[in-house]
């Protein structure tokens, strides 16, 4: 490598984006957890392509009912006469567009805050850390309920309202990882040789919290999946659209039941689980990749402490251990021993 | 060896600096305290020396350090660079004035960003100021790369695959880049293994010397300090205890402290009895001293007056000024209320 080329350079830019894929590839949850969403995403893509009927075709009265056959793989709905299984595929669409939408703009808004509370500090940190307080205790499923009464049914205000009350865990991490990323000595340095807040903003810090970020897409995206199909099945989606919560609310409404169609409920449950599960898995491997000390803990409890809305806090208090853990070294090699006096 | 030229004033000069930082009292609204990491300190840096800040660890020596390249902004007092005093600028200013100054950091595996590649983290002062072109930037880079014994095909690796000594050399090259005058070594050796110590050191004097830099070296490490240091101060507790010329500290240490330092430093010969002066206690807490003097309760020549009355710095030979009731003495209302005699073993604590 005596001369240095572009394309080189280029792989080498790129290096820590492959290696961290490679990672989560090696890992075999994170493995599964990728082809698992890559699947679906395929799915909700090709919907038109992949599914056998129009899933919104509510005129086909000869074909009530059905069960399970060759013609409909998983029946057709006892009220409209649907095909559950294009229903099942359509319904991915909502599922994954609220999920990533909703996660995407959660990790934007709450990496935005919380770079901007740690690294200016001061009026600005206090001003978004008590607005993180407040939103903290306000629960967000009555407000939700509240506001699509007001606003009017639609997956924009749901989204809305999950991103402008979710941010603020996220934003709380990050602000902790940017307090230590702040007085590192690199940070230094780049002041040092004159550097813009924007500069250390968008070069040092915001880099550095970017695991963190990425992990807590996947895991919100997963939660908000589940929140979503609730909110469908008590009929707060929106009512022209197919989603799997409001395929099990039809399912409730539709006495599926009472005639025992299994398959009408079996089937969104089975995409709502594929699709957080998936989720859950990319993120929670993302997590182990960069943090090794939360290996310890198995997953089935970080999946219920995700559910609790707890697991992030064990994120940010595994991340003040590890704070502390940085800083002591350096102390103890400031001390004056006899031995600090070869030269 | 003080080469301060006449007809040009110091290159540094710190004038009753003092850096105080809050602490947050026991419960709300309680008197606010204060930790005075660094008292009252002057002291003047010229052109073209290597000036040494010796003092143990929680002393206020990085403190002081900030406070020369502008980190930190003093509570009170003037920091002169090049005669201009550096916290009345105006903050465009200022950042221009403040790349005259660069630093070499204690640490050299948090110094270097992990995500940047070697030549982005040598040239990225260079790319701040943005002013040189891709190539002559590449070009820069290779010509400090080989300045600090790295190989040019470094330049795309990354921080990880380095050892501390080479991070070092790397931490060295991003400081020079700017073509600095001064330069602060927050002890750049005192984080590496003993084998690269004088690799480093003899690199760090190679470049003073071509590129006529002046160093302010902040080390705990005597040793070190007495080969590449012409002048030199003594901390304790955020205060000046001695300073001078380290030829005439190592030679006639005056003050209480600094003999003890002194008597500290390991010798190879393990047969030759030495006097060791071995301190009692702790450091006190820097949180709202006591008026006094900082070491009395840890002197072991301790006096009735020191609890009490603030040492001054006092001229012994010309150019080395020791802050120490021993060497200047109390005023003879003092000796007579009795100040003077000696502090009993067990109070000193």
């Amino acid at each position: 490598m005596s001369r240095p080329n572009v394309l080189l350079q280029v792989a080498q830019r790129g290096g820590s984006l492959v290696s961290f894929v490679r990672k989560l590839w090696q890992h075999p949850q994170g493995r599964l957890g990728l082809i698992l969403a890559g699947w679906l995403v395929l799915v909700a893509i090709l919907a038109p392509i992949l599914a056998p009927y129009d899933p919104y075709d509510v005129t086909q009265r000869a074909a009530k009912g059905l069960r399970p056959s060759w013609q409909h793989p998983l029946g057709t709905t006892t009220t409209t006469g649907q095909d559950i299984f294009s229903m099942l595929i359509y319904g991915s669409r909502v599922s994954l567009m609220i999920g990533i939408g909703t996660g995407v703009a959660l990790a934007f808004l709450g990496a935005l805050m919380g770079v901007m509370a740690g690294y200016l500090g001061g009026f600005v940190d206090n001003l978004i850390m008590r607005v993180v307080d407040v939103m903290l205790v306000i629960p967000t499923l009555p407000l939700i309920i509240v506001l699509t009464s007001l606003l009017g049914r639609s997956y924009f205000v749901i989204v809305l309202v999950f991103v402008i009350f979710g941010w603020t865990g996220l934003a709380r991490v990050i602000r902790s990882l940017v307090l230590v990323l702040k007085n590192s000595n690199y940070v230094k340095a780049a002041e040092l040789a004159g550097a813009s807040r924007w500069y250390i903003m968008t070069k040092h810090i915001l880099p550095g919290t970017s695991h963190l970020i990425i992990m807590n897409t996947a895991l919100t995206s997963a939660g908000i999946m589940v929140a979503e199909a609730g909110l469908s099945f008590l009929g707060l989606g929106d009512p022209t659209a197919i989603s799997w919560g409001k395929m099990l609310a039809e399912a409730q409404g539709g006495g599926a039941l009472l005639f025992g169609a299994w398959w009408w409920i079996i089937a969104p449950g089975i995409g709502i689980f594929l699709s957080v599960f998936s989720f859950m898995r990319i993120g929670i491997v993302i997590e182990e990749v960069f943090n090794p000390r939360m290996k310890a803990s198995s997953s089935i409890y970080k999946l219920f402490k995700h559910l609790n809305n707890t697991y992030l806090d064990e994120v940010f208090r595994s991340m003040e251990e590890e704070e502390t853990l940085v800083r002591e070294p350096p102390d103890r090699s400031n001390a004056p021993t006899p031995e600090g006096c070869h030269g | 060896m003080i080469r301060n030229s006449p007809d040009t004033g110091p290159l540094l000069e710190m004038e009753n600096v003092s850096v105080n930082f809050p602490v947050k009292g026991p419960y709300p609204f309680s008197k606010k305290r204060w930790i005075q990491a660094v008292t009252n300190v002057s002291l003047q840096v010229s052109e073209g020396e290597t000036f040494g800040i010796v003092g143990e660890s929680g002393c206020g020596k990085t403190t002081l350090a900030n406070a020369m390249i502008g980190m930190v902004r003093p509570t009170a007092g003037t920091v002169r660079f090049q005669g201009v005093d550096l916290y009345s600028l105006k903050p465009q200013v200022f950042r221009e004035a403040r790349r005259e100054m660069q630093m070499i950091f204690q640490d050299p595996f948090s110094s270097l960003n992990p995500r940047f590649s070697v030549y982005e983290i040598i040239r990225e002062p260079l790319y701040i100021r943005g002013q040189a072109s891709e190539t002559a930037m590449k070009a820069k880079v290779l010509e400090l790369l080989k300045l600090v014994g790295l190989d040019e095909d470094d330049m795309y690796r990354y921080p990880s695959d380095f050892s501390g000594g080479q991070r070092q050399r790397i931490g060295i090259a991003r400081a020079i880049i700017l073509n600095p005058r001064f330069l602060v070594c927050d002890e750049p050796v005192s984080a590496l293994d003993v084998s690269v110590h004088a690799q480093i050191l003899n690199l760090l004097m190679d470049i003073q010397k071509s590129r006529h830099l002046t160093y302010v070296f902040v080390s705990h490490n005597l040793a070190v300090v007495k080969n590449i240091c012409q002048n030199m101060v003594v901390m304790y507790l955020g205060t000046i205890m001695e300073s001078g010329s380290s030829d005439a500290i190592f030679a006639n240490p005056l003050h209480p402290y600094t003999k003890a330092l002194l008597s500290a430093v390991l010798d190879i010969d393990v047969t030759k009895p030495r006097d060791r002066i071995l301190l009692k206690g702790d450091t006190p807490s820097p949180i709202d001293p006591p008026p006094g003097c900082r070491f009395w309760q840890r002197c072991p020549s301790a006096m009735k007056g020191c609890a009490t009355i603030p040492a001054k710095l006092a001229e012994v030979e010309p150019g080395h000024p020791v802050a120490c009731h021993l060497i200047s003495g109390f005023s003879p209302q003092q000796v007579a209320d009795g100040l003077h005699e000696p502090v009993s073993p067990k109070s000193g604590g």
